[in-house]
């Protein structure tokens, strides 16, 4: 794989040969790939083709899993991770929402308040603004906006991952990562944070893993296609859900012939 | 079709026959307890009135009451745990929320399953070698200090498994908006581990309150005229008047005895049944 040598964009994620083991086991190998304000990046993929640990990489919260191993160099928004030295700061940058909703044992306005607090923000007024805007963003306003005081592990499944949403929001990320966010909710639900992704992507760049590669062809504007840990094809979606990929392996992913 | 096969008749059986066992079990480890306690307050009824618990002991023990052997076990056990519950918790806080697995955690893991097994009577002789030596002399210090050595395990062990009680996703959402461990830890898992935590150390209160050995050498007495007045002074403590009115060869009356013991059993049942109450509170309050 041929490694760029141009310098990173100065938004969104440039990835350049990463490769990442878990011990001696390699799970991703190699990957080079590109994401811009403005767009959705889908990256789809079998199980354990290493797209759940690509998104771990961005905002280093790989280094959490013990014996984990990264090579290569991936910059956000033009910085590079590795450098990074407040960890913290970065994990602001990147909105994180994994496959299973998880409310912290809090009420909703401490759930959603909980990151801009940990980053030194007090004042009432600013917070409450940072609450609504977040609930509003993921959809889940109107339904909690009279019981804020409710335990945020009380709401139902759908509600609950609006709320993780919310609150990988809330630090008003330039970068937003979604690991199979439809898992754990209902088909109108999905459909209502889909367009909130629509809307967002204006704003920021937003990374989507799914398993559902309907889901990928309806909002991504590039995909990139991962098996067992390697970067088979990265393009338009228009190209690789299209009569013509370059991959053959693409080309029978996309249409449910493996995977 | 849903006839009864033989199987399914013998399956009911087994299952039915496997539950009465269980519930026999468990009626019998009751028994033993109840049977214990109403012995004891029996044999004590002559003695057990306010003035035995808040009156010297006369006449070489053969009269009067308990009231510093109850003093003293409060001092020993409330220094003992003043000294192992901060330094157990904060070593079971970093073992459980910081360390990552290497040689190191093995060793001090290793330390402490083999600390909580070591016999009191050797950390009695411990104590004696090296808390006695810096304090001087036997006193409460260095009884409370080997009283400490042998609950810090236990409370490390206890505070851990409350600590890892709370789930990883947990931890994990924090971390990934930007909050640090020790955030983490302050707003996350300490308020939904503490219930567990507490319940741990107060389990040790009754340990400590009961033991005689480790403080036999390093810090109680067998007959002291006042109470003590700090941590230099030796002091009598229940477990260790028990042992001796006991071991008097019958000088002493019956009931005196067993009124001492049914002090140090009823000091036990209060503070476990302090901890189950504290724990129904936090449960009330469980948040997932």
């Amino acid at each position: 794989m041929v490694t760029s040598i141009l310098p990173p964009a100065l938004d969104g994620v440039d990835a350049r040969d990463l490769s990442v083991w878990y011990g001696t086991r390699k799970v991703l190998e190699g990957i080079t790939f590109d994401a811009r304000r403005g767009e959705i990046l889908g990256i789809i993929g079998p199980a354990s083709s290493g797209k759940s640990t690509l998104l771990k990489c961005v905002n280093r919260t790989l280094e959490l899993v013990p014996y984990s191993r990264m090579t290569g160099t991936l910059f956000v928004e033009g910085m590079d991770v590795a450098r990074i030295t407040d960890v913290q700061a970065l994990r602001r940058k990147v909105g994180m929402v994994f496959p299973l909703p998880v409310g912290l044992p809090l009420s909703v306005y401490d759930n959603v308040a909980y990151a801009p607090r940990m980053a030194g923000l007090r004042r009432k007024v600013v917070l409450d603004e940072i609450v609504e805007k977040s609930l509003r963003q993921a959809a889940l306003w109107d339904e909690v906006k009279d019981r804020l005081n409710l335990l945020g592990t009380r709401l139902s499944g759908g509600q609950q991952q609006r709320l993780t949403i919310a609150r990988a929001l809330s630090h008003e990320p330039e970068i937003l990562c979604l690991d199979e966010f439809s898992i754990a909710v209902d088909p109108v639900t999905t459909m209502k944070i889909e367009d909130v992704l629509v809307d967002l992507k204006k704003e920021i760049t937003i990374l989507l893993v799914t398993n559902l590669v309907q889901q990928a062809r309806r909002l991504a504007d590039r995909v990139v296609f991962l098996n067992a840990g390697k970067l088979v094809e990265f393009g338009k979606t228009e190209v690789l859900f299209g009569e013509n990929p370059r991959e053959r392996l693409t080309f029978d992913y996309v249409r449910g012939k493996f995977g | 079709m849903f006839t009864e096969t033989p199987v399914a008749r013998k399956n009911v059986a087994v299952n039915r026959a496997m539950a009465i066992l269980f519930l026999l079990m468990t009626v019998a480890i009751v028994l033993p307890l109840l049977g214990i306690l109403s012995y004891l307050v029996v044999k004590a009824a002559p003695v057990l009135d306010i003035e035995f618990f808040t009156t010297f002991p006369k006449n070489n023990m053969k009269e009067g009451g308990i009231y510093p052997a109850i003093v003293g076990t409060f001092w020993m056990v409330t220094v003992s745990l003043l000294l192992s519950a901060p330094v157990g918790i904060l070593a079971a806080i970093y073992l459980n929320e910081y360390a990552r697995e290497s040689w190191f955690t093995r060793i001090v893991n290793l330390a402490v399953v083999n600390l909580a097994g070591v016999p009191s009577i050797v950390h009695a002789l411990f104590g004696v070698g090296a808390f006695v030596l810096i304090t001087g002399r036997p006193c409460i210090l260095a009884a409370s200090m080997t009283l400490g050595i042998m609950t810090l395990p236990v409370i490390i062990a206890s505070t851990k498994q409350a600590l890892a009680a709370v789930p990883m996703p947990f931890r994990e959402a924090c971390w990934n908006v930007g909050a640090t461990r020790w955030q983490t830890i302050r707003t996350i898992v300490l308020p939904n581990s503490i219930s567990g935590i507490l319940t741990g150390v107060i389990l040790q209160v009754s340990r400590a309150a009961g033991e005689t050995a480790p403080i036999l050498f390093t810090g109680a007495v067998f007959f002291r005229r006042e109470l003590p007045h700090s941590l230099h002074d030796q002091s009598m403590t229940l477990s260790m008047h028990l042992f001796s009115i006991a071991t008097q060869g019958g000088q002493v009356p019956e009931a005196i005895q067993y009124g001492t013991a049914v002090a140090l059993v009823g000091l036990v049942l209060a503070v476990n049944f302090t901890s189950i109450l504290l724990r129904i509170y936090f449960r009330s309050r469980k948040k997932w």
